[in-house]
């Protein structure tokens, strides 16, 4: 299974960012393998508008089923709700420490967006 | 003549000026449409009020995908400018909010499975007031995208002398679409510091789509003559000055006309539709000699 964290670095040490849309890069970690890759997402983080649901499509391309960020939006829950990727809103210091609260099992899926669009 | 009123922002007083205007030109029997642009906010038809003679939907062509035919490449995706589609490994997804109905992922599908089909985004009333026609657009609640439905307004001037465009306050896409063709704008401001940083960003936008324009002061006497000041060292000619007068607020908020209601003001605006006239004429005869 793959998991997606938002993240302003390229590894696991590199601090957890909170927005979804608008986060430097996408951290997928492939829990079977123990190995991950990086989606650079800063070109679509300059988009006026729609950057959520790119980004969306970004980690649902990539086959993520699980999401660890701060917060997303109306729009982005939409595409991953599409795809059936379960999201986590979570507080965390780093990528890894992220993941380490998604296999402790404590956390809790969200229930929708938890922020609301740039411009609605 | 097309005449634009205009404004950096929001309650300068930008209807008010643009209702009386009209309706001045209409009394004086000039062939006139007022054509209301704020399709956000219309609310001239609260001081014209206008018999409404017609209902005429505006609708944009929106993209629909036949997820039967998508083989789900993307390419529809990268394409849009806008953001408006996401594709998933078993579906595409559209938002309406973000689309812009250019065409654009229709055209570049490989396998046709898009095509489009015409999405209601709001309306238009059109009637008159006496002998001024008045046309209203109205974007439709909870609909993001104005443009479209300001064009629709802007196509309904028919072959009047006059017609005066009341544009949505600021320099966003609504008030470029209403003022990038207009022969003259004429740009309502308060004196005040604020309203003098609003109207600046506006006279870009004026300049930016090479439009003549001046500008007529609302509450002029608000901050003593630093804005009139800083129009002439800055060469804006200001057409008109109204002070600050609570009768006029009070005939607004009744939704009353100003010419109407208070006769000291015929006068005012008598004046100011002559030398905006006057004005447009003499930039559009430069123009068409330069
Ligand atoms: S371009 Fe056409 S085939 Fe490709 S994902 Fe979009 S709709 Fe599907
Ligand atoms: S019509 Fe244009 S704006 Fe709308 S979804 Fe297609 S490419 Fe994007």
């Amino acid at each position: 299974m793959k998991i997606a964290v938002t993240t302003s670095g390229t590894d696991l040490e590199a601090p957890f960012e909170a927005r979804f849309g608008r986060a430097p890069h996408f951290l997928i970690y492939d829990l079977e393998q123990s190995a991950f890759e990086v989606i650079d997402n800063q070109a679509n983080a300059q988009a006026a508008r729609g950057a959520g649901i790119q980004a969306a499509q970004s980690v649902c391309q990539r086959g993520a089923q699980v999401l660890l960020t701060g917060h997303c939006g109306p729009k982005a829950w939409d595409v991953l709700q599409a795809a059936g990727v379960e999201v986590f809103n979570i507080q965390a210091s780093t990528v890894a420490n992220a993941l380490e609260q998604y296999n402790n099992g404590s956390l809790k899926p969200a229930g929708g967006a938890n922020v609301r669009g740039h411009w609605s | 003549m097309k005449l634009a009123i205009a404004s950096g922002k929001g309650g300068a007083g930008k209807t008010m000026v643009a209702t009386n205007l009209a309706w001045t030109a209409a009394q004086q029997g000039v062939k006139t449409a007022f054509l209301d642009c704020d399709v956000e906010e219309p609310n001239a038809a609260l001081f014209l009020k206008p018999d409404i003679e017609n209902v005429i939907p505006v609708h944009v062509p929106k993209p629909v995908i036949n997820q039967d035919v998508c083989t789900h490449c993307g390419l529809c995706s990268d394409i849009c400018r806008y953001n408006a589609l996401a594709v998933l490994s078993d579906k595409v997804l559209l938002f309406n909010e973000l689309c812009h109905s250019c065409g654009g992922c229709v055209h570049v599908c490989p396998e046709h499975a898009i095509h489009e089909e015409p999405r209601l985004v709001g309306h238009i009333d059109a009637g008159h007031a006496g002998a001024l026609k008045v046309c209203t657009g109205v974007l439709k609640v909870g609909e993001a995208i104005a443009p479209p439905v300001v064009k629709a307004v802007k196509q309904q001037a028919g072959d009047e002398t006059l017609t005066i465009l009341d544009s949505p306050p600021g320099t966003a896409c609504p008030a470029v679409e209403t003022v990038r063709d207009a022969d003259f704008v004429l740009f309502v401001a308060e004196a005040t510091p604020f309203g003098r940083h609003d109207l600046a960003l506006a006279i870009d936008l004026a300049q930016a789509l090479k439009r003549p324009f001046a500008v007529m002061l609302n509450r002029a006497d608000l901050d003593h003559g630093e804005t009139r000041r800083w129009c002439e060292e800055n060469g804006f000619r200001v057409l008109a000055e109204i002070d600050e007068d609570r009768r006029i607020a009070e005939k607004c908020s009744s939704g009353e006309l100003v010419v109407d209601a208070l006769p000291d003001y015929r006068e005012v605006f008598t004046k100011l539709l002559e030398d905006v006239v006057a004005a447009a004429e003499i930039t559009t005869n430069e123009r068409v000699q330069g």
